[in-house]
């Protein structure tokens, strides 16, 4: 079961960078909005293009602010500058939301899990002290908002206790695959593309690489989440999620291997 | 000698760096020799590159202006 109920809900942290438990600051209003706009969020625009270009600059390929930009961020976040919180939304919203996702069941209560993060954020800005990188800090917040969610709604996924990471005990390769002596039978051929780049290009491997995400036991999608896109480190991974470093590592092998056998599988059709 | 089945299942604690020396040689010995294995580290390596440059959503432009509003507000709290 859920470790530490809503009264905990920010416990587990760095001392003074706790924010202080998200209140009512307009929360209300937003998932009115949330709810009305209803499926029309999962619905792909034809702006994905463009954001690709933004996410070019997120994710793995640029694994977070140095302490000093964090810092210069902050302080003109505290000055109430606008357009550095626009930034800061435009960097994260999309992030935050594939997150969530990996924590709860549907669409819309991701979204009102980020709403709830970003009142979080604000409300624990001015007690920030910079002892974990601001994206680490978001992060947490939003796990800690996911759970809280969890002990209220029972729409979560439970987070401890069960083991090694949920879903079967499965190979990282069909079996079938191998000799009796363990060597390869059916060895992966030769894949067309050899960038990141080239893969995504491809319309279909994208969807089948994010059907393949969505179709992650809850807690393997939330460490392949945070690991592989993010380009969080393991240590503060098994600190946000509190789980153990094996653990951490055994959840990152299946999902991993998971998406390894769909894209081979989409890559060997062609 | 280090089977290609095992070398499929430690390959994420190779990239990550927890195999013991004695492992860490057996696994690189068997990349070396054996280019199936090549094969299937460098594929592996490519999935991991791709899903960290799969774009997120962008941020639909209702939303974006609510949580300015509530920038707004907190600043002058």
């Amino acid at each position: 079961m859920l470790r530490g109920g809503s009264a905990g809900a920010f416990d587990g942290q760095a001392g003074g960078d706790d924010p202080s438990f998200p209140a009512t600051l307009g929360r209300r209003t937003v998932r009115q909005a949330t709810m009305e706009r209803g499926d029309d969020i999962h619905v792909k625009t034809p702006a994905l293009s463009g954001a690709s270009v933004v996410a070019a600059s997120v994710g793995t390929s640029n694994p977070g602010a140095s302490a000093a930009e964090d810092r210069a961020l902050i302080e003109r976040l505290l000055a109430g500058d606008e357009a550095a919180f626009s930034g800061l939304v435009d960097q994260y919203h999309g992030r935050l939301l594939r997150l969530a996702r990996s924590f709860v069941k549907d669409q819309a209560t991701a979204e009102e899990v980020v709403q709830d993060t970003w009142v979080g954020v604000l409300n624990g800005l001015r007690s920030f002290e910079g002892r974990s990188a601001l994206k680490t800090w978001i992060f947490r917040i939003l796990t800690n908002q996911a759970k809280t969610r969890g002990v209220r709604e029972a729409r979560s996924v439970p987070f401890s206790g069960l083991g090694n990471g949920d879903g079967p005990d499965e190979p990282a390769v069909d079996p079938a695959r191998f000799r009796s002596d363990g060597m390869w039978a059916d060895p992966p051929r030769r894949w067309e593309d050899d960038t990141p780049e080239a893969v995504l290009l491809r319309e279909e491997a994208r969807k089948r690489l994010e059907q393949a995400i969505e179709d992650l036991p809850p807690r393997q999608r939330t460490v392949l989440v945070l690991r592989d896109i993010e380009g969080v480190s393991a240590e503060e991974v098994c600190n946000i999620l509190e789980i153990a470093e094996t653990n951490q590592r055994v959840m990152l092998h299946r999902a991993r291997s998971a998406l390894h056998r769909a894209l081979e599988r989409y890559l060997e059709e062609e | 000698m280090l089977t290609c089945q095992e070398l499929t299942e430690l390959v994420t604690d190779y990239l990550e760096g927890r195999l013991s020396l004695w492992d860490r040689m057996r696994f690189r010995l068997h990349i070396g020799m054996c280019k199936h294995c090549r094969a299937f580290l460098r594929d592996r390596k490519l999935t991991i590159q791709t899903v960290g440059k799969m774009p997120p959503d962008p941020i639909p432009p209702d939303v974006r202006d609510e949580l300015l509003d509530k920038f707004r507000n907190w600043k002058n709290d």
